[in-house]
């Protein structure tokens, strides 16, 4: 496991968000602005024990699973700043992007819904006998709905190659945890569907990787789904218009204080694997990826308002099942994105990809 | 008894067997569809012919169905989810609106899912088991609605909707089903009706009626009784396909006949019929020499008790009171 490599996006995600707050601040992004601070041992120590052709449903807060299976950070600012050439073409805005080709589903609003579309996909993999697994998260708030439990069980029955991972941060939006859920912890629900289920600290990276790599392993060796509750703490407010001032303050500063990306970084220090100098190509490079992202953004079109209603049906033609064949040969329609003609524009070419893909 | 011909219930069960057949892409998933058979048979020995992997029994949880169809349409299968009654499509709504339907506007993937289930009353199933859907998906930008009427479109449509690359809702009147009436024969070659064509049923002079599903079964009977005793030729234009909706065919006959009765089995308000309504009004009102009539349940649930069940539906008797209304003017 590249330890750096975790580090590198635990930063990348910080920095990302911490750029689309100022943004956000200075008045440059008009809708809401959905953060993570706290969640990226969670998200990036998840996806990093993913394999090729494995794929992630993440969610709002899923930066880190993103940037680690390559979505660009061009694109995702283009997301944020409304862009013509994002990849929803300004049609929608934040992380609702995805690109199966890669690997990643895109979601939407109403959480808990990808659930039932991870089952989809893990569905898709079993019947196509593809030797692949879906990580799909939620957050605390998400395993309340219906869906949650339809899609949890579906894939309990049918063995789906599939890991649940809820990410508890303590609050859906204002809700405090004992006011959502009756059970001591989330993981417990796994004992009602019949399947495994663990809850870590997911403030600790090196938590987070070996119950990930538990729970994969059981998927992919064809037992059927996990369930992993990271608990960590949503330190920010719902959205950057939420004050939270509902959270006790002892209780954010306790939580702040267990940062999951200084405890990583003073792991790695303490076991000489991070130096001050390698952290500083790591900040430099961080840096100059977020300011290329910004740049890009800004100097990228505004949508064509005459568009506004085009792309409402697909057009005909044969589609390939991904992962197969010629996948990604034209001629299928699910090649590429037929709207523009281009390639799908979530994830970046891949010889720019530091991660996995 | 012609044992080449079909009902409209075997024409969906050709439909689908043949397109398993075809693409291996395709599959089907819902409750009691497997072992079973399904709850009205449609799929009854699929099981035995492409396992359990393509013939999926699901639990009863139709967000999981709609759902699981839209991923697995994202890796670029071809699912089909049954409804046992399309009535329980309230609880996958949002799969359909908010994830299918927009998937392809937003972020450029198409999302090949047919939804279809028995729709419809008149087979004593009360508020639970005999709505008509169409309007709110109708309403929805992004998902088809279909709604044959014959076992031929049965089939036809049923192919193409499977073959789209787009969620599409495909709407079978349980009471077609086992209709004697309307067993045909069918081509033994492979044939799909394209959706987005209506077709005129009966041509006419005096009035187009527009309407689709077994609604066009009781607007013939009214236009035959129209014409031996009102010496009136109604023109039969089944819609058949909601969402694309074939502007030319309904502009063509409402351009000859210049008076419109509008025919569904869905509740008035806010039904297909308003929306007809507002396009005839918008679109062809130099044409029109009467006012847009319409012939609808009205806006109440589907009741039970057999005499509620007959006062609610749309029949004959209704159509015609309706349709010589309109032809006085």
């Amino acid at each position: 496991m590249d330890y750096l490599k975790i580090y590198y996006y635990m930063r990348l995600t910080r920095a990302m968000e911490d750029r689309t707050r100022t943004l956000f601040l200075q008045g440059r992004i008009v809708g809401g602005v959905y953060t993570a601070q706290g969640h990226e041992a969670t998200t990036v120590g998840a996806a990093m024990m993913l394999r090729d052709g494995d794929c992630i449903v993440p969610q709002h807060r899923d930066l880190g699973m993103h940037l680690v299976r390559g979505t660009s950070p061009r694109a995702v600012m283009c997301q944020w700043l409304a862009r013509g050439n994002s990849p929803t073409l300004g049609r929608d805005g934040q992380l609702h992007i995805g690109d199966m080709h890669h690997g990643i589903v895109p979601m939407i609003s109403m959480l808990g819904d990808s659930l039932a579309v991870a089952c989809g996909v893990a569905l898709t993999m079993k019947i196509r006998k593809h030797p692949h697994v879906v990580l799909a998260s939620c957050g605390d708030g998400a395993t309340s709905t219906g869906t949650f439990h339809e899609a949890v069980n579906f894939a309990a029955v049918q063995k789906l190659p599939l890991v649940v991972l809820i990410e508890n941060n303590g609050y859906a939006y204002s809700t405090p945890n004992e006011k959502e859920f009756a059970v001591h912890s989330l993981s417990e629900r796994a004992l009602a569907y019949g399947i495994p289920g663990e809850s870590v600290d997911g403030n600790d990276v090196l938590a987070v990787t070996a119950a990930v790599e538990r729970a994969l392993a059981h998927a992919r060796d064809g037992n059927g789904p996990a369930l992993i509750e990271c608990r960590t703490f949503r330190v920010r407010g719902h959205s950057e218009a939420d004050k939270a001032d509902y959270v006790p303050p002892e209780l954010r500063a306790e939580w702040l204080a267990k940062d999951p990306i200084r405890r990583f970084e003073q792991y790695l220090i303490q076991h000489h694997l991070l130096s001050e100098a390698t952290k500083a190509e790591i900040e430099a490079e961080i840096k100059a990826t977020v300011d290329d992202a910004v740049s890009y953004a800004e100097q990228s079109p505004s949508p064509d308002p005459a568009t506004v209603a085009d792309y409402i049906f697909a057009p005909d033609g044969p589609v390939a099942i991904i992962g197969e064949g010629q996948a990604q040969n034209p001629r299928y329609v699910n090649a590429l994105d037929t709207r523009t003609g281009r390639p799908f524009s979530t994830v970046q070419p891949v010889k720019e990809v530091v991660g996995k893909r | 008894m012609n044992e080449k011909k079909v009902t409209y219930l075997e024409a969906i069960s050709q439909a689908i067997r043949e397109e398993m057949r075809r693409d291996e892409s395709v599959f089907l998933l819902g409750e009691d569809v497997g072992t079973y058979g399904g709850a009205f048979k449609i799929s009854a020995g699929f099981l035995e012919e492409f396992g359990p992997e393509r013939v999926i029994d699901t639990p009863m949880a139709e967000a999981a169905i709609i759902g699981s169809a839209v991923g697995a349409a994202l890796m670029g299968m071809r699912p089909i989810a049954e409804m046992q009654y399309i009535d329980f499509i309230t609880c996958g709504f949002d799969q359909i609106i908010n994830m299918a339907s927009k998937m392809y506007w937003r972020v450029g993937m198409p999302v090949p899912i047919v939804i279809r289930g028995p729709a419809g009353g008149g087979t004593k199933g009360g508020p639970f088991h005999s709505s008509s859907p169409e309007a709110w998906f109708f309403h929805t930008p992004g998902i088809k609605v279909v709604a044959p009427s014959t076992a031929y479109d049965a089939k036809g449509m049923l192919k193409a909707a499977i073959r789209d690359n787009n969620p599409v809702l495909y709407l079978e009147h349980k009471l077609l089903y086992r209709m004697p009436e309307l067993r045909e024969e069918l081509p033994e070659e492979d044939f799909v009706v394209p959706l987005g064509k209506a077709i005129v049923r009966r041509q006419g002079e005096d009035m187009t009626m527009l309407t689709y599903g077994a609604m066009v079964y009781q607007c013939l009977k009214a236009a035959q009784i129209l014409e031996e005793e009102d010496d009136l030729e109604a023109e039969i234009v089944d819609l058949r396909s909601l969402t694309p909706l074939d502007r030319e065919v309904i502009t063509e006959s409402v351009k000859h006949t210049n008076k419109v009765l509008i025919v569904h089995e869905d509740t008035l308000t806010g039904g297909i019929g308003a929306e007809l309504a507002a396009i005839l009004a918008e679109d062809l009102f130099e044409y029109l020499d009467g006012p847009i009539t319409r012939v609808a349940a009205p806006d109440a649930p589907f009741p039970y008790a057999p005499a509620l069940e007959a006062a609610y539906l749309p029949n004959t008797e209704k159509i015609l009171a309706a349709a010589r209304r309109l032809a006085a003017y």
